[in-house]
C-alpha cells in the first residue's frame, strides 16, 4: 500500500493522526504532519479510515492488489471537447520525466480516456517516487529512503522506460532520442524533466565523502546513513526550504547543526526578511547555530573525507557532513538545439502548457508541466514564472494532460494561484500567491510569539500573497482574496486580529521576479470555468 | 441582490411536519444559495458558499447581541470552545486535545477500538429473542453514551442521570419548537444540576486521577495553561452532550438508510471495509448535524452576489450544501462508491462533504464518531437476521439541527452470535 499526502490541500485537521497513529504523526506543538508513504499491510484498515476521514481529501492511496470488494474505479465524467477521433484510440504520447508531474500526467491521460500508446521516459531507474519526505521523515530515520513510492491507480498502462535519460528532441521528425541510442516517435509530447540539485560549485570539494546535495533517493540514502551515525556536527549551506528542513531534522535527532546562509535570514527569498527573521528565531530556539550573511568559502578534506569548512567571516568549522542546499538547476540541456524556447529559467509555455518555440510561437503538440515549465502568471503581470512547487506539478500535469486530448475550444488555462508548504521545527509553513513581489507585509491573524499566525503581503495597495505558520485552515480565505484583487492592507474586521497591525516593509533583498501592474481577477472553481479577467484601470 | 421569500423555505425546514424529509426543501433553498430572512439573518445553503464562510475569519461563532441560548452559557458559566473565536477557542481546544489526540496523545481514540467493539457486541446480544427491536433505544443511543462516559471517566451507573440534562441542553439549541423562555429555564436548571455533579466528580479525580480525560484535564499543566474549573465544567458538558446527541443520529440514520438500500446492506455484510466509505457517504447524505446556527458576520461579506452586512446572524445549512448538485453528481443518490481514494488532484474536491463542518470548529469528536458508526453498522448488518423497517419514515426527534429518528423499530428473524 502506498500513499501520499497532498500537503497543498492539508489544513492540519489531524484526523489521519487520530485514526492511523502508526502511519501519520503530528510533530511538535504546531501543525507539522509526517507520514509513512508505504505503510505495511497491518495498518491497511487504519490507513483506509484515515484517508476517508480527511476533511479536505488530501490523502491519495493506492490500495495495492485488487481485493475482493474493490469496485471498479469511478470513470471520469464526460468532458465536452475531449477529441473522440482516431487520436484517442491510436495516438502516440511520450512523456519525458517520470517524477511527480510525469507520473501524474500519465495517470490523468488514462483517466481522461486516452487509449493509445503511452511511453514514459525517466532518467532515474526507480518507479515514480515522492521527494518531499526525503528531507523530513526519511532523514529522521523513520521511513526508508526507498519507501516513498508515489501511489498509482493500480498500474498505469504505459511503456515505462526508466533509467534511460532523454538526450535530444527532433521536433521536425517528432522523435525523442534516448541515452541508449534508441529513439521514440510521438504525436504529442509532454516535457516534465523537472530540476536537479545545484551542486557545490567546486567539483573537487563536492566529491569529498560527507558532502551532499538532496534531491534524489540516492542522495537521501547517503545523507541518512551519515546522520544515523550521529556526526559531531552537520553544516547546512543555504537556509532555503531544503536547508532549513535538514537543519530541523538534525535538531529532531539531536545532532548539532550549523546553518550558513549568505542572505540576511532563512527563507528570505520566499518570505522576505521580516518574516524570515521569525524563521531565524525558530531555528535558534531549536538549537541551530544559524549564521546569516555568511558564505562557505571552502570545504576541506583529509583522505577524501570532509573534515572542515572555511567561512567568509574567517572562522573554520570542524564538520563531517555538509549539505549544499543551493536550489535547483532545470533539466533543459537535452533540449538544446530543439528549437524550443528554453533556457536556465525553464521551458516557456502558454497558460495551457503548450511550449513556445524559439520564435515565441506556440506549438501544437509539445506540452510542458512541473518544475521545468515556465508559464505566464496572469495575476502577476503575465510574467513567465517557473514554480518548483509540488501542487503546481500536480495541477499543471492534469491541465496539460487534459489539453493534450482536447480541441482548441475546450482547453483549460492553468490559473492556479501558487501554493507551497514546508514542514520544519514542528511547524507547518504555507504560502499562497507570490509574496516575492510584495513591498509590504502585515500580521493579520494570530500571534507571532505563539508561532501561529497569518502574514499578508501587499504590493502597491493590492494583496499579492499570504503566509501562514500553523494556521493553514485560513489559507484558502487569503487565496480567494488574492484572486479577487483585494486591497492591501486588508481592511477587514476578523477574529483574532492583533491589536497593532501596521504594514512594515516585507524586505525582500531584491525582487527576484520583475513585475508589472496589470490587474487581473480570477473567477470560477472547476478547471473548465477558470478565467482571468483584466480589470479596467 | 438578496431575495426574501415569504413564507420562508427555511421556516418550513424548521417545521416538524417536514422533519422526515427536508431534502426537497433544501433543494428549494439552494436556488438562492445565500438568502436573507425576514428577521435579518442569512441562510447559506450552497456548498461553495458554506465552505467559503467556514473558512472566513470575518465569521464569528461567539454570541453577539441577543442571540443567547447556546450550549455552554448560562448558570454563570463561560461558553465552551464551540462558541468562542480564536485565539481563546484555539487555546482551549488545544488544552483538551493535548489529552485526547495528536500530537501528545495520538493513541487515545485508536486504543478505544476493542472496548467499542465489545460494547456494540453486547448491545447486539441484547437484541436476541425479540421479533421487534428499537435500534435507537437499544443500540444507537446507549453505545455512544457508554463511549463518551468511558472517555471522560464518568461512572457508567451514573449514565441515566444524564439523559434528561442532555435533552434539556439540546432543546435549547432547537430554534423551531416550544416556548423559548421555558426552554432557557430548563436548560439553566439542567446545567446547574450537571455542574454540581461534575464539580463532585472533578474533585474526586483531582485527588485520585485515573487514565480518563477528565482526570487529565483536572490535573493538566501544559504550555497553554489549564482549564479553570468553570471552563472544565462547560467543556465536560459539551463533550458529554455531543457524545449523547449526535452520534446517535449518525448510527440511526445509517441503519435507516441501509434498510432503505438493501443492496448496500447486503454488500456491507460481506465487505466490512465498505463501512469506511459508507460512513463518509452517510455524513454527506444524512448528516447528524443539519445546520450551524448562530454565526455572526463581523464585517460586510460579499458572497454569491449578495452582501451579508456586518452584524448579521448567519446559518450554514451543511445538509443542503453536501447535496448541492454543483458540488457532487447525482446528490440525492446514496452511493458509498462515490469516494475514490485513488484519485489525485483536481478531482478530489467532489469527495469532500460537510458532515462534520469545517474550519477551526471542525467536529472535535469526529474520529470517535466515525469509528463508532463504522463499528456499529458493521456489527448490526452482520448479525441481524433479515432486518426490516416496521414503519417508514420512523418517528423523528423534534430537533431540526440534530436531526434523527426518535425510535427505529425494526423487525428481525433473529440475531447471529458474535464472531469469535
Amino acid at each position: 500500500m502506498r500513499l501520499v499526502v497532498d500537503l497543498t490541500r492539508c489544513q492540519g485537521y489531524a484526523q489521519c493522526a487520530f485514526l492511523a497513529p502508526g502511519a501519520f504523526v503530528m510533530q511538535g506543538e504546531g501543525e507539522a504532519l509526517l507520514y509513512e508513504p508505504e505503510p505495511d499491510d497491518e495498518q491497511r484498515e487504519r490507513v483506509l479510515r484515515a484517508a476517508a476521514a480527511c476533511p479536505v481529501q488530501a490523502i491519495v492511496l493506492d490500495r495495492g492488489p485488487v481485493r475482493n470488494g474493490d469496485r471498479p474505479a469511478v470513470p471520469a465524467p464526460r468532458r465536452d471537447g475531449i477529441t473522440q477521433d482516431e487520436f484517442l484510440r491510436t495516438g502516440r504520447i511520450v512523456i519525458v520525466g517520470a517524477s511527480l508531474a510525469g507520473a501524474r500526467a500519465a495517470g490523468a491521460l488514462r483517466y481522461e480516456g486516452f487509449r493509445g500508446s503511452l511511453t514514459v521516459i525517466g532518467d532515474e531507474s526507480h518507479d515514480p517516487y515522492d521527494r518531499p519526505p526525503l528531507s523530513k521523515q526519511v532523514q529522521e530515520g523513520w521511513v526508508a529512503p526507498g519507501h516513498t513510492g508515489l501511489p498509482r491507480r493500480r498500474a498505469i498502462d504505459a511503456d515505462w522506460r526508466l533509467g534511460v535519460a532523454a538526450t535530444g528532441l527532433d521536433l521536425a521528425a517528432k522523435q525523442v532520442r534516448l541515452a541508449d541510442g534508441t529513439s521514440v516517435d510521438f504525436d504529442r509530447l509532454l516535457i516534465a524533466t523537472g530540476v536537479r540539485a545545484r551542486p557545490w560549485p567546486v567539483p573537487a570539494e563536492a566529491a569529498l565523502d560527507g558532502v551532499f546535495v538532496l534531491r534524489t533517493r540516492e542522495d537521501a540514502e547517503g545523507l541518512q546513513r551519515m546522520l544515523a551515525g550521529r556526526p559531531d556536527r552537520v553544516l547546512v549551506i543555504g537556509a532555503g526550504f531544503t536547508g532549513s528542513e535538514v537543519a530541523s531534522v538534525c535538531r529532531a535527532i539531536d545532532v548539532p547543526v550549523t546553518v550558513a546562509e549568505a542572505g540576511p535570514a532563512p527563507l528570505v527569498a520566499a518570505l522576505g526578511g521580516t518574516i524570515g527573521a521569525i524563521a531565524a528565531e525558530i531555528q535558534r530556539d531549536a538549537g541551530v547555530d544559524l549564521r546569516c550573511g555568511v558564505q562557505v568559502t571552502a570545504l576541506e578534506g583529509e583522505n577524501g573525507r570532509l573534515r572542515r569548512a572555511r567561512l567568509s567571516d574567517g572562522s573554520t568549522l570542524d564538520v563531517e557532513v555538509a549539505v549544499a542546499a543551493l536550489g535547483g538547476v532545470r533539466n533543459v540541456e537535452w533540449l538544446e538545439g530543439s528549437g524550443l524556447a528554453c533556457g536556465r529559467w525553464g521551458v516557456a509555455c502558454d497558460a495551457g502548457c503548450r511550449a513556445f518555440d524559439a520564435n515565441g510561437l506556440v506549438t501544437d503538440d509539445v506540452f510542458v508541466a512541473g518544475d521545468v515549465a515556465r508559464a505566464p502568471q496572469p495575476l502577476f503581470g503575465y510574467q513567465l514564472l517557473a514554480l518548483e512547487h509540488w501542487g503546481n506539478a500536480v495541477s499543471q500535469a492534469e491541465v496539460a494532460a487534459h489539453n493534450m486530448l482536447s480541441d482548441q475550444a475546450h482547453r483549460w488555462p492553468h490559473l492556479d494561484v501558487p501554493i507551497f508548504w514546508s514542514t520544519q521545527f514542528g511547524n507547518e509553513i504555507k504560502s499562497v500567491g507570490v509574496p516575492g513581489v510584495a513591498d509590504e507585509v502585515v500580521i493579520t491573524q494570530g500571534s507571532v510569539p505563539d508561532r501561529r499566525f497569518v502574514a499578508a503581503y501587499g504590493r502597491r495597495g493590492r494583496l499579492v500573497g499570504a503566509v501562514t505558520v500553523n494556521h493553514a485552515t485560513w489559507l484558502d480565505f487569503y487565496r480567494r482574496q488574492i484572486e479577487r484583487a483585494a486591497p492591501f492592507p486588508p481592511p477587514w474586521r476578523t477574529v483574532d486580529q492583533p491589536a497593532e497591525a501596521h504594514p512594515v516593509p516585507a524586505d525582500f533583498p531584491t525582487h527576484p521576479i520583475p513585475t508589472q501592474d496589470a490587474t487581473v481577477v480570477l473567477t470560477g472553481h472547476d478547471p473548465a470555468d477558470r478565467r482571468a479577467t483584466l480589470l479596467s484601470p | 441582490m438578496a431575495v426574501t421569500a415569504p413564507p420562508s423555505v427555511f421556516a418550513q425546514i424548521l417545521d416538524y411536519a417536514n422533519r422526515a424529509d427536508p431534502y426537497p426543501l433544501y433543494a428549494e433553498l439552494r436556488r438562492t444559495p445565500v438568502v436573507r430572512q425576514s428577521d435579518g439573518s442569512y441562510v447559506v445553503s450552497g456548498y461553495a458558499e458554506i465552505v467559503e464562510l467556514l473558512h472566513d475569519p470575518r465569521i464569528s461563532s461567539e454570541q453577539h447581541g441577543d442571540a443567547a441560548g447556546g450550549l455552554g452559557t448560562g448558570a454563570g458559566l463561560p461558553p465552551a470552545f464551540l462558541q468562542l473565536d480564536p485565539p481563546e477557542h484555539d487555546r482551549l481546544r488545544r488544552i483538551v486535545t493535548r489529552h485526547y489526540g495528536p500530537p501528545h496523545t495520538p493513541d487515545r481514540v485508536d486504543a478505544m477500538i476493542p472496548d467499542l467493539r465489545r460494547t456494540v457486541s453486547g448491545l447486539v446480544d441484547g437484541l436476541a429473542g425479540s421479533p421487534e427491536v428499537d435500534l435507537v433505544d437499544q443500540v444507537a443511543y446507549p453505545f455512544p453514551v457508554t463511549a463518551i462516559c468511558d472517555l471522560l471517566g464518568v461512572p457508567r451507573q451514573d449514565e441515566p442521570r444524564f439523559h434528561p440534562w442532555s435533552e434539556a441542553l439540546i432543546a435549547a439549541l432547537d430554534p423551531g419548537t416550544g416556548d423559548p423562555a421555558e426552554r432557557q429555564r430548563r436548560r439553566v436548571s439542567a446545567m446547574k444540576e450537571m455542574g454540581q455533579y461534575f464539580a463532585g466528580l472533578i474533585g474526586t479525580r483531582r485527588h485520585a486521577p485515573g487514565p480518563d480525560l477528565l482526570s487529565a484535564l483536572a490535573t493538566d499543566q501544559g504550555p497553554d495553561g489549564h482549564l479553570s474549573d468553570p471552563q472544565l465544567l462547560t467543556t465536560a458538558f459539551l463533550l458529554l452532550n455531543a457524545g449523547h446527541e449526535t452520534t446517535v443520529n449518525l448510527i440511526a440514520n445509517g441503519m435507516l438508510t441501509l434498510l432503505r438500500h438493501p443492496d448496500v446492506l447486503e454488500r456491507l455484510r460481506r465487505e466490512s471495509e465498505l463501512a469506511i466509505h459508507l460512513v463518509e457517504e452517510l455524513l454527506r447524505y444524512e448528516p447528524p448535524v443539519q445546520f450551524l446556527p448562530n454565526r455572526t458576520a463581523l464585517d460586510d461579506i460579499e458572497i454569491a452576489d449578495t452582501t451579508i452586512p456586518s452584524g448579521s446572524r448567519v446559518t450554514l445549512v451543511l445538509a443542503a450544501g453536501s447535496r448541492d448538485p454543483a458540488h457532487v453528481r447525482d446528490p440525492d443518490r446514496f452511493d458509498p462508491d462515490r469516494f475514490d481514494p485513488d484519485r489525485f488532484g483536481l478531482a478530489r474536491d467532489t469527495d469532500q462533504h460537510l458532515g462534520f463542518g469545517g474550519g477551526v470548529h471542525y467536529c472535535f469528536g469526529a474520529p470517535l464518531a466515525r469509528l463508532e458508526t463504522q463499528i456499529a453498522l458493521t456489527e448490526l448488518t452482520r448479525r441481524l437476521v433479515n432486518p426490516r423497517l416496521v414503519v417508514d419514515p420512523p418517528p423523528y426527534r423534534t430537533n431540526p439541527v440534530l436531526r434523527g429518528p426518535r425510535h427505529l423499530p425494526v423487525a428481525i428473524d433473529g440475531v447471529l452470535p458474535a464472531d469469535g
